[in-house]
């Protein structure tokens, strides 16, 4: 049996990791992607804990977040192509003005 | 045994998510993470969660990941970006990384003894039963949620006449 704990240990170092590559990286596709790797963090967090409280709550909030996320990706995407149609660039440096 | 595919998933997880940071190229940083979820799929399967586990694959690695792999065709840029050349923003990326770290170990700390004993109800029909029961509201104002990100999605990218 595996105990829970190192479930959370794992999932507080992909959150780590997810806010440490969303500060590292540059372009916004990745930065993006570092995103997605802390809501799956979360899951984790959230699936580990449903199975120490022998519930399956924990699963259906895992569920609602997996599609937010798709939801999320979409329009950020989105976002990001019309970013790219007006400065001919992803660099996240290169967009300083609110409205340009 | 358990232990054992935990620990191959857990390194490999991890492994990918550095991978990730360290590559430059945006395909392959996609095709990391596609790596990261996929194996994020298998713990979700050694927690008793079967049916999130595959819907983590299906959503998550495939279909997101496509999303992403499209835009970044769309987008294409030849060169990778290069890290950043400022040095303070990193260091003090990675002291607030630290802080966040040692927040976290105190949050969790009460939850760190708990110990999971084997889920009595956690297959699909159970799910099914609790979804569309008890957090049906939530449920329908997803598929709310979606149906704006969708149009919104659409209304973005749309090119105006005036543009053309």
């Amino acid at each position: 049996m595996i105990p829970i704990s190192y479930f959370l240990v794992l999932s507080i170092l992909l959150f780590i990791l997810g806010v440490a590559a969303f500060f590292i990286k540059r372009d916004l596709i990745t930065m993006f992607m570092a995103v997605e790797v802390m809501l799956s963090a979360a899951n984790l967090a959230f699936i580990a804990l449903a199975k120490a409280a022998n519930s399956i709550d924990g699963q259906i909030i895992v569920f609602f977040i997996i599609t937010v996320a798709a939801a999320e990706a979409t329009v950020g995407l989105a976002i990001i192509l019309l970013v790219f149609r007006h400065k001919k660039s992803i660099k996240s440096e290169d967009i300083k003005l609110m409205k340009g | 045994m358990g232990i054992f595919i935990f620990f191959i998933l857990a390194i490999l997880c991890v492994g990918s998510v550095l991978g990730m940071i360290i590559s430059k190229n945006q395909a392959h940083n996609a095709l990391f993470l596609i790596l990261a979820f996929a194996s994020l799929g298998g713990l979700f399967g050694l927690l008793d969660a079967p049916f999130i586990a595959v819907v983590q694959i299906i959503i998550y690695a495939g279909a997101i990941m496509v999303l992403f792999l499209f835009v970044i065709m769309m987008v294409n840029v030849r060169e990778g970006i290069p890290p950043e050349k400022k040095k303070w923003t990193l260091y003090l990326s990675l002291g607030l990384a630290v802080v966040l770290v040692i927040e976290l170990i105190f949050a969790f700390k009460g939850a760190f003894s708990l110990t999971g004993g084997a889920m009595e109800k956690s297959g699909p029909t159970d799910l099914g039963r609790v979804l569309f029961t008890e957090y049906l509201y939530p449920f329908e104002i997803t598929s709310v949620l979606i149906i704006a990100a969708l149009v919104g999605a659409i209304v973005l990218i749309k090119r105006r006449k005036e543009e053309e």
